[in-house]
């Protein structure tokens, strides 16, 4: 297990200009990670770091397990393993443990988990310690409240030795330890060292939800003063000592490699240290941060671009629609498609369009090294602390146990930290090898770096044929969709693409809960040279938009109600149409709508949890038009924080409009067009509607909440514009309908 | 060059040339980190200060710019406005990731302090150019509302 970097210089699947140097193989990783796939990934063991107490630096005696540190002063520290990029998930972990360890709330105090995924993996991944698909809650809620319950019966016991009294009659309440009979008491903090030393009991009893105090309660988020504060928190803010800065001219078209670069003007530059040649690029490292990047601007590189990907959107979208037109690899087929649409009474079709997306998280990527030749540690925001660690010690030519990695909260991620090669922690490599002396050396991403660096949602084509009888019901389905494979070649490929479709690219269309019978959905996976990326809802972010618009287009054809036509086609009693009933009465769907308003409805199941969504629009002069209000119903199962539920609706639903309204990613000649927030306009205040959010009472195991808000948003909007002015918007952003639609 | 500029009260010291932008000065320099980096080029408000009082991009502020002008950062923004704003934001949990949040709580307690009973109108053009891609901008319109109840009382 420990020889598989054995040869450090192998670079198998590296040969993309864009990231260079050492990408994990599909074989690497494989053998890293034991070898099946499923889900995400993988089972097996891992190198482990050894205890968790040596990489967070933390004193034994603290360390009540892998999970839960108690400090003298009383202070419940919850390792997450998980990153949090804003979604709570830190606060989630928290609330579980303190739920079950009977915890003051003010004593909690979240942390990360150093990189260890023989205690920190994600259950849901297999032997991987990442985030993402929106799990965190979901693979934890057992692990951790195990966790806080293993600790309360080791401080009881301690205390019970302590005192001398059967543990029985040791109560825990609000971080307070007593026993009743004898008065005697003490804080978690006084017991914390007995406790430890303790042999964990070999089973625990959960609490009855009934008697939650925390879980399911609107609790305050720990994190949330410090970030009112300017608080130094991120990777940003993390500089030690004698740090130098590094900014990195990456090609300008993907896949184009450095011919030969001049640095003299850069290298006048006052603050510049040292110009280096590393495989992502040319690094110009300096004392700060703007010296770096203006080393950077006085470089002059010469590229080779023969092996850049040098199609731009124009082309990309000629390719996609010509195969929009011939028959692709089947991914669903029920009954007979063909049949039934030639049969059927009228055919609605529908071509759609979806261009590339960045995600544009607020920090701009960052990210700080020190390798002393033997230990790296890192700091980051890390989302795959797994993978992470697998390529800075792959490209440094050591093991992953001698890679630290320390997880900083990060300024946004939707999706863009969890990256299956790496590839910002690679660099931060690249650039500690070339160095070739201990130095603390940071990276810096500008913001430009950021929308022009590829690993974007990829652009998808789909084109729909449905037909209804004569009744109005549907009688078959035609659905093929074109776009790259997100995960193809990397290592996520043998758990996420079966006989060749990557579910990824199809995920909404296939295994929708609609009743519709003669289905076929087909797929043409194409190659392109832009690093693809998931973004916030990954599949859903197109399929979702493409499944509800045209079961708007049925039942205005029909003559049916929007709501109703979805309820007959969705199962009795499914979640879907659970959620779908609580938005459109929260909504009042079927009231009047006012003159110059226009009101859209969306359901949708990602990750597990359940969406709906009713827009309300006002209808400008032309095109224009606002999005006023969103109502939202989510099933997530258990709710364990209705707020930050409501928030990740609030945040998904304002991800999902920007998208809608404005953004895209376009290329000419393979160079991207746009370059930072003035060309890549994010949702702004005046952009973003009220929001109302009511989640649906459930005592199933609680699911993700992070991205299924995203997917109903496009188009709840586009349905209430159909319902308003009876023009249809296939193509995002929707701007680029202006003038064109009918 | 050394530039003597007023920071939070004090006159500081930066060595550095005269197109270092006062983001990184204050970040890179003055060890002040409260400010964040978001675009470089005033269009996102993540690096918010007040220069003088007034709301500005410290991205592309440079130092040689300053003079006398006065320096006011989140490490040290203080004020009825600003601990309403503050308050209002942990009382309905505004922050997701957060890294927007100095700049908002910044344009915020500008906002309020200039007009002390604002409509979402006046919230909408007082806060359109602070980017959040959490997009807790709904709750950032609660908060602001919330903040000016507090001050009233």
């Amino acid at each position: 297990m420990r020889a598989i970097f054995s040869n450090p210089t192998h670079t198998d699947g590296s040969a993309d200009g864009t990231t260079g140097g050492f990408r994990p193989s599909r074989r690497q990783f494989l053998i890293a990670t034991g070898g099946a796939g499923l889900g995400l990934m993988i089972g097996g063991a891992l190198p482990g770091l050894g205890r968790a107490e040596a990489a967070a630096g933390e004193a034994a005696e603290n360390l009540i397990n892998p999970f839960v540190i108690i400090r003298p002063d009383d202070t419940v520290a919850v390792l997450s393993k998980h990153l949090d990029m804003g979604q709570g998930t830190a606060h989630g972990l928290t609330t579980l443990v303190a739920e079950e360890l009977d915890a003051r709330w003010e004593q909690m105090s979240p942390e990360f988990a150093p990189a260890d995924a023989s205690k920190y993996n994600n259950t849901a991944f297999g032997q991987v310690q990442g985030t993402g698909g929106s799990t965190a809650i979901a693979n934890s809620f057992t692990q951790y409240r195990e966790a806080g319950a293993m600790a309360r019966a080791m401080l009881v016991a301690a205390a019970a030795e302590a005192w001398g009294v059967p543990a029985g009659e040791v109560t825990v309440d609000d971080g307070t330890i007593a026993h009743a009979a004898s008065g005697k008491s003490a804080g978690f903090g006084a017991m914390a060292a007995a406790a430890a030393a303790m042999s964990p009991p070999s089973s625990v009893t959960l609490k009855d939800p009934s008697q939650f105090r925390y879980i399911g309660k609107a609790t305050t988020r720990l994190d949330v003063k410090p970030k009112t504060e300017g608080a130094p928190i991120f990777a940003l803010d993390h500089a030690p000592e004698g740090v130098l800065v590094a900014a990195i001219a990456r090609p300008p078209k993907f896949g184009a490699t450095v011919r030969g670069f001049d640095a003299s003007e850069a290298e006048k530059i006052n603050g510049v240290v040292r110009v280096l040649q590393i495989p992502a690029g040319i690094a110009v490292v300096a004392k700060s941060t703007w010296p770096a990047f203006k080393g950077r601007d006085a470089l002059k590189i010469d590229w080779d671009e023969s092996k850049a990907e040098t199609r731009g959107t124009k082309e990309l979208r000629a390719e996609y629609a010509a195969l929009l037109d011939q028959p692709g690899k089947v991914f669903q087929s029920d009954g007979d498609s063909e049949g039934a649409l030639a049969g059927a009474a009228r055919v609605i079709e529908g071509t759609f369009e979806f261009p590339f997306l960045a995600h544009a998280p607020m920090e701009p990527h960052d990210v700080t090294i020190h390798f002393d030749g033997e230990m790296a540690e890192v700091w980051t925001g890390s989302q795959l602390q797994t993978v992470d660690q697998m390529v800075a010690a792959g490209t440094l030519g050591i093991e992953a146990a001698q890679v630290r990695i320390n997880t900083l909260w990060a300024g946004g991620s939707f999706g863009r930290r969890a990256i299956y090669d790496s590839h910002i922690v690679g660099e931060a490599a690249q650039l500690a090898k070339a160095w070739g002396t201990p130095q603390p050396l940071k990276i810096q991403w500008s913001r430009e770096d950021d929308i022009k660096g590829g690993y974007y949602r990829p652009a998808y084509m789909h084109k729909v044929r449905a037909g209804l009888d004569t009744e109005g019901n549907i009688v078959g389905w035609h659905h093929r969709i074109v776009g790259q494979s997100i995960v193809a070649g990397t290592a996520f490929e043998p758990g996420m693409v079966h006989d060749g479709i990557d579910h990824t690219s199809v995920e909404g269309v296939a295994g929708n809960s609609y009743r519709i019978p003669n289905f076929q959905g087909e797929l043409h996976t194409v190659t392109v040279g832009v690093p693809p990326l998931w973004w916030r809802s990954v599949g859903s972010t197109h399929t979702a938009f493409v499944m509800e618009t045209m079961l708007d287009d049925l039942a205005a054809a029909a003559g049916r109600d929007p709501v109703e036509f979805r309820l007959a086609l969705l199962p009795e009693g499914s979640r879907e149409a659970g959620v779908l009933k609580l938005a459109a009465e929260k909504a009042g769907w079927g009231d009047p709508v006012p003159e110059g308003k226009a009101r859209g409805v969306a359901v949708h199941k990602s990750f597990g949890s359940y969406v709906a969504q009713v827009a309300d629009v006002t209808l400008g002069e032309g095109d224009a038009y606002k999005v006023d209000r969103i109502v939202c119903a989510v099933d997530c199962g258990v709710a364990v924080n209705p707020d930050n539920i409501a928030a990740q609706m609030e945040g998904g639903i304002g991800y999902g409009l920007g998208h809608a309204i404005r953004n895209k990613i376009t290329l000419t000649d393979g160079a991207v067009d746009q370059t930072n927030f003035d060309t890549y306009e994010p949702m702004r205040i005046d952009d973003m509607p009220f929001v109302e959010t009511h989640i649906v009472p459930s005592a199933e195991a609680p699911t993700g909440v992070g991205e299924p808000g995203t997917p109903p948003a496009a188009p709840a909007v586009s349905n209430a514009i159909f319902a308003g002015r009876g023009v249809r918007w296939r193509t995002l952003p929707f701007t680029d309908n202006r003038g064109g639609a009918a | 060059m050394a530039f003597e500029i007023t920071v939070n009260g004090e006159k500081r010291t930066v060595d550095a040339d005269a197109d270092t932008p006062l983001l990184w000065a204050l970040r890179d320099e003055l060890g002040l980190k409260g400010t964040k980096f978001g675009c470089g080029i005033a269009a996102c408000g993540a690096c918010t200060v007040y220069i003088d009082g007034y709301p500005s991009r410290s991205c592309v502020t440079p130092i040689d710019s300053l003079g006398e002008a006065e320096v006011t950062t989140i490490d040290a923004l203080s004020g009825k406005a600003a601990d309403a704003v503050r308050q209002a934001w942990v009382d309905l949990q505004v922050p997701q990731c957060g890294y927007c949040q100095s700049g908002q709580i910044m344009a915020a307690a500008a906002l309020l302090s200039e007009t002390p009973k604002p409509s979402d109108a006046d919230i909408d053009a007082a806060m359109s150019g602070n980017v959040c891609r959490c997009a807790t901008y709904h709750r950032i319109r609660q908060a602001i509302h919330h903040a000016a109840e507090t001050m009233e009382g």
